[in-house]
């Protein structure tokens, strides 16, 4: 039995069809130096603004959700504060850049 | 039960991190997390590898939980405060299943891993070294655990309340959107379930909303309070924390989790499925 515990995000995804996975991914970096932000609390939102998925970003401030077609909004937590960006996804890879501060 | 005998704030998990007859437990699925730096103290649980049985699709029995709290130093006295990663799903699975073979002094540290690290609180490397004990575990209670005779049964009788997200209740999606959703079960939900996502009783740090906040959420969703509930998910666990939520902090007297949830209710043949965004009714 799969878990619903977040995987590692730096690991590239295991064998996923971009034909039919809509993914979302990309880095959260802290603002004017841009330094990537590890063990951010990554969220992604739907278009209500209601929760829809959390993952823990990698070391080099990673992050990756499997959505569907949309519009989603995704929100990071962090020490060095948060952040969060507007994302309109279609099927394949979408990728965001997420500043925190 | 209420949210004062079964939460507890980081402050307070701080200030008793060295008390003594007080275990922090950490319970998460990746337990990498616990490796790179835990609670002062605490002991690792992982939810897969210590708590499912490694061959059948089920939880460890009674003898297997007695030797697993042994072998983890911690004794039916302790007060075991749990928490882990993930809006502490995997703690209030734990938390349920500590309850089901009778642990009496149980709490869950109001929200667990996110809430401590954006705290900036300590977390350490080092684990401890907890002598053994003969931990002895009461009968399963059957009360808070419901298997999936009971839910069919309870289409359109008892309050059934799916907390995935409205995506996956609406059968858009299959399973959280951290995962890859190619899965064998079919889409959709069980009829007559209400959706009330997990993620609406908790707020984003991931301490859990007022006792006023859960109240109004689950009357606004149409949860008759007279009746018994059973909330599910896609595994059991993320219904665990709405379990916690009823059964814990607001003291419905008759809450039980379905732990087969949709992976067992979307695979089985023969039984009703609802899609979309409404409830259904039983056909």
């Amino acid at each position: 039995m799969t878990g619903c515990a977040a995987p590692d995000q730096s690991a590239p995804p295991p064998a996923v069809d971009l034909a039919k996975e809509t993914v979302i991914t990309g880095v959260v970096r802290a603002d004017l130096a841009g330094t990537p932000v590890a063990g951010a609390y990554v969220r992604l939102l739907d278009a209500t603004g209601e929760f829809a998925a959390e993952v823990v970003s990698s070391p080099a401030g990673q992050f990756r959700f499997f959505a569907a077609p949309g519009k989603w909004t995704v929100r990071a937590l962090s020490r060095q504060g948060n952040g969060d960006v507007a994302v309109t996804a279609d099927r394949g890879l979408t990728e965001v850049s997420l500043t925190v501060g | 039960m209420s949210r004062d005998t079964a939460l507890v704030t980081a402050e307070w998990a701080e200030k008793n991190l060295h008390t003594p007859g007080v275990v922090f437990v950490e319970v998460d699925e990746d337990t990498t997390a616990y490796d790179a730096g835990h609670l002062p103290g605490a002991v690792k649980l992982d939810w897969k590898a210590d708590l499912q049985d490694p061959v059948r699709r089920d939880f460890i029995d009674r003898s297997q939980f007695e030797a697993l709290l042994s072998a983890n130093g911690i004794s039916n006295d302790d007060t075991v405060i749990l928490y882990g990663g993930n809006n502490n799903w995997f703690a209030a699975y734990a938390y349920w299943y500590f309850t089901l073979y009778g642990h009496r002094e149980l709490k869950l540290l109001d929200g667990g891993r996110k809430k401590w690290e954006l705290d900036n609180r300590t977390l350490v490397t080092e684990v401890p070294n907890r002598p053994a004990t003969r931990y002895t575990a009461a009968a399963p209670d059957r009360s808070i655990r419901a298997f999936r005779d009971e839910v069919l049964a309870a289409i359109g009788t008892k309050n059934l309340v799916d907390v995935r997200s409205p995506d996956e209740y609406a059968g858009r999606l299959l399973a959280p959107a951290h995962l890859p959703q190619e899965q064998a079960q079919r889409a959709g939900h069980i009829p007559t379930a209400l959706s009330v996502p997990w993620s609406k009783a908790a707020n984003e740090d991931g301490t859990f909303k007022s006792d006023d906040e859960l109240r109004a959420l689950y009357a606004e969703a149409g949860l008759d309070g007279s009746k018994p509930t059973i909330a599910y998910c896609r595994i059991g666990e993320r219904s665990s924390h709405t379990w916690f939520a009823l059964h814990e902090l607001l003291g419905h007297a008759d809450v039980k989790n379905y732990d087969g949830s949709w992976t067992e209710y979307g695979s089985l043949v023969g039984v009703p499925v609802a899609v979309g965004d409404q409830p259904g009714a039983l056909a």
